[in-house]
């Protein structure tokens, strides 16, 4: 599986407050969710992101709240990957769940800029910022996790063992 | 190697004789927890994967607290959703309108968790219930619906920093300025992924409203969860209360720590954090050019008898600066109706503030006390994350019961030892 889109860049300590904000969670309709994603740092950001795009955070991304409308709304907007130093660990494991891939890569975040076009392979965790040719590594996931992921999340991976 | 309390809990409930940090478990879960804003979701969840029944209608709970009594039309639809399947189910701990409180506050005070037990939450402050020598921590819906569903959640199994705690509060210092100032110290994510172990003489001097109040805010430097040694003052809490038999487990005395860190308690001051990260820590004696619009006190953080009965020491007889608005919450019913008996809620309302009924409410910016463009609150809250309460240019100040009640009446970030 690969992904390819632009980029969109968010500091460190992007909480799920600011991702989907609470006043909004009186409801789990995913495109409504999406139509606010990010509107309390990035009111541009649903005008702008196409299928396929890619988000880019720093340190502890997904901090805060355990919301999964937070992954949930982020998948749904269109995002195919989000890169980030690191995750905070809710937000980690919802991804994994529901189906959102995330990358943890301290130096492709440094080095990507907004807007670059990046493209990313899963089986390899190759990233590459094709606007200026460079390629990063990312740590590939445990087995254990990687099987959650291959059947399509966590509720489908219970269900295939039962 | 030997095992830190977590460790311990983690491999009695993995069926497994040791386990080790980043090692990869699936645990037997004692309670599966969920609130009116990420039940909805883990219903559809469980519905959709085709489960038609639970694994325990004993050992799961869901407490209507975020958007209650509701809000809107879309907040009752989705009470009515938590309702429906607590219904069809004969969920046991099914807590709805008259019976709840903020669900934190509630599971101990009613003992539906208790000591030894492994537990998730479909809520990030799950992790409030290490207070009582369990490993609890938060989860999202999905897991929510594999644990209604199995009684089962996978976890890493995660290392730990140890705190070593000594020395007594001064007066009017609390659990709220202990962990602020943790958070000031290693970070937002200074725990990430790992345990925040609480142990030292100092463990014997803090009440089990401190307590909870410390493991509550554990979340905020990134934790999986914060846990406390079981002792005297849980053994006296647990007494009557636990639904089920407490299993007491202790950390091996060669456990490993990736950290240990000191903390004296009679050292700290009252202690703020400014917006917008809960890791932005002030001392309270420095606010007081901070001009405020807002005080909240209640929440999963503090908004147990003791923080009631902070508040009350400072307001009673008093009356609360002109231009602010004092918003007081009890978190349990239990709690509401004690602050009536005893007179609290008199005084607070002579005092000029409004008591609610328990409600998570303001706190994440859903209702009871949405700030304005430019408006600042002092609150007794865990976040003050951009937008928390409401709009994306207000601040929050996140402080203990006593601080937030003398900012009230002065109108300014106040030291609660000035007033």
């Amino acid at each position: 599986m690969n992904a390819k889109g632009s980029v969109f860049k968010y500091p460190d300590n992007v909480d799920t407050d600011v991702i989907i904000p609470a006043r909004h969670l009186n409801t789990q309709d995913a495109k409504e969710l999406a139509s606010h994603c990010m509107e309390d740092i990035d009111k541009d950001f649903v005008k702008k992101v196409k299928e396929g795009d890619i988000m880019v955070g720093g340190w502890n991304f997904g901090c805060g709240s355990s919301r999964e409308h937070a992954p949930l709304c982020i998948k749904t907007a269109g995002i195919s990957v989000v890169i980030a130093k690191s995750f905070a660990r809710i937000f980690y494991r919802n991804s994994i769940n529901i189906g959102l891939p995330i990358m943890e890569c301290p130096e492709a975040v440094d080095a990507i800029q907004a807007g670059d076009t990046v493209s990313v392979d899963f089986d390899t965790g190759v990233i590459t910022d094709e606007t200026n040719g460079n390629v990063f590594h990312a740590q590939p996931f445990p087995p254990f996790i990687q099987q959650i992921i291959s059947a399509g999340g966590l509720m489908k991976s219970i269900k295939a063992k039962q | 190697m030997g095992m830190t309390l977590t460790q311990k809990i983690l491999a009695a409930h993995a069926g497994l004789d040791e386990v080790k940090p980043g090692q990869l478990i699936n645990a037997k879960l004692d309670i599966v927890l969920g609130n009116d804003i990420t039940t909805p979701v883990a219903i559809n969840e469980f519905e959709r994967a085709g489960f038609d029944r639970v694994f325990d209608k004993e050992h799961i709970a869901i407490v209507l607290d975020h958007f209650v009594p509701n809000k809107d039309i879309k907040s009752a639809t989705q009470s009515k959703q938590c309702r429906e399947f607590a219904n069809k189910y004969d969920i046991l701990n099914f807590y709805d309108v008259g019976q709840m409180g903020i669900e934190h506050a509630l599971l101990p005070e009613k003992g539906i968790v208790t000591a030894g037990d492994c537990v998730i939450g479909a809520d990030s402050h799950t992790c409030t219930y290490g207070a009582l020598g369990a490993f609890s921590t938060g989860v999202g819906s999905t897991d929510m619906a594999a644990g209604m569903a199995t009684g089962m959640a996978w976890f890493k199994v995660p290392s730990a920093i140890r705190f070593v705690l000594t020395g007594k509060f001064s007066p009017r210092v609390s659990g709220k300025d202990l962990i602020l100032h943790i958070i000031g110290m290693i970070g937002v994510d200074g725990a990430l992924y790992k345990s925040m172990e609480f142990t030292g003489p100092g463990v014997a001097g803090l009440t089990m409203d401190d307590r909870l109040c410390i493991c509550n805010m554990a979340i905020e430097a990134g934790a999986k969860n914060g846990i406390f040694p079981v002792d005297e003052v849980t053994r006296a809490y647990l007494k009557g209360r636990s639904q089920r038999e407490p299993v007491f487990y202790e950390a091996d005395p060669d456990a490993q720590y990736e950290k240990t860190i000191e903390i004296d308690l009679s050292q700290l001051e009252p202690t703020v954090s400014y917006p917008h990260l809960p890791e932005n820590t002030h001392k309270a004696s420095e606010g007081s050019d901070i001009k405020i619009d807002q005080v909240v006190i209640g929440s999963c953080t503090n908004g147990r008898l003791e923080d009631m009965e902070a508040a009350y020491n400072v307001l009673k007889g008093k009356h609360i600066a002109k231009g602010v608005r004092g918003i007081i919450i009890p978190a349990t019913m239990a709690v509401y109706k004690e602050c009536i008996l005893r007179g609290w809620t008199t005084a607070f309302i002579d005092a000029g503030c409004i008591v609610s009924t328990p409600t998570c409410g303001p706190c994440l910016g859903g209702y009871m006390g949405i700030l304005a463009e430019g408006e600042r609150c002092v609150s007794t809250t865990n976040r003050n994350f951009v937008g928390r309460m409401g709009h994306v240019k207000s601040e929050v100040y996140l402080a203990s019961p006593a601080t937030a009640a003398a900012s009230a009446l002065t109108g300014y970030i106040t030291d609660p030892r000035k007033v």
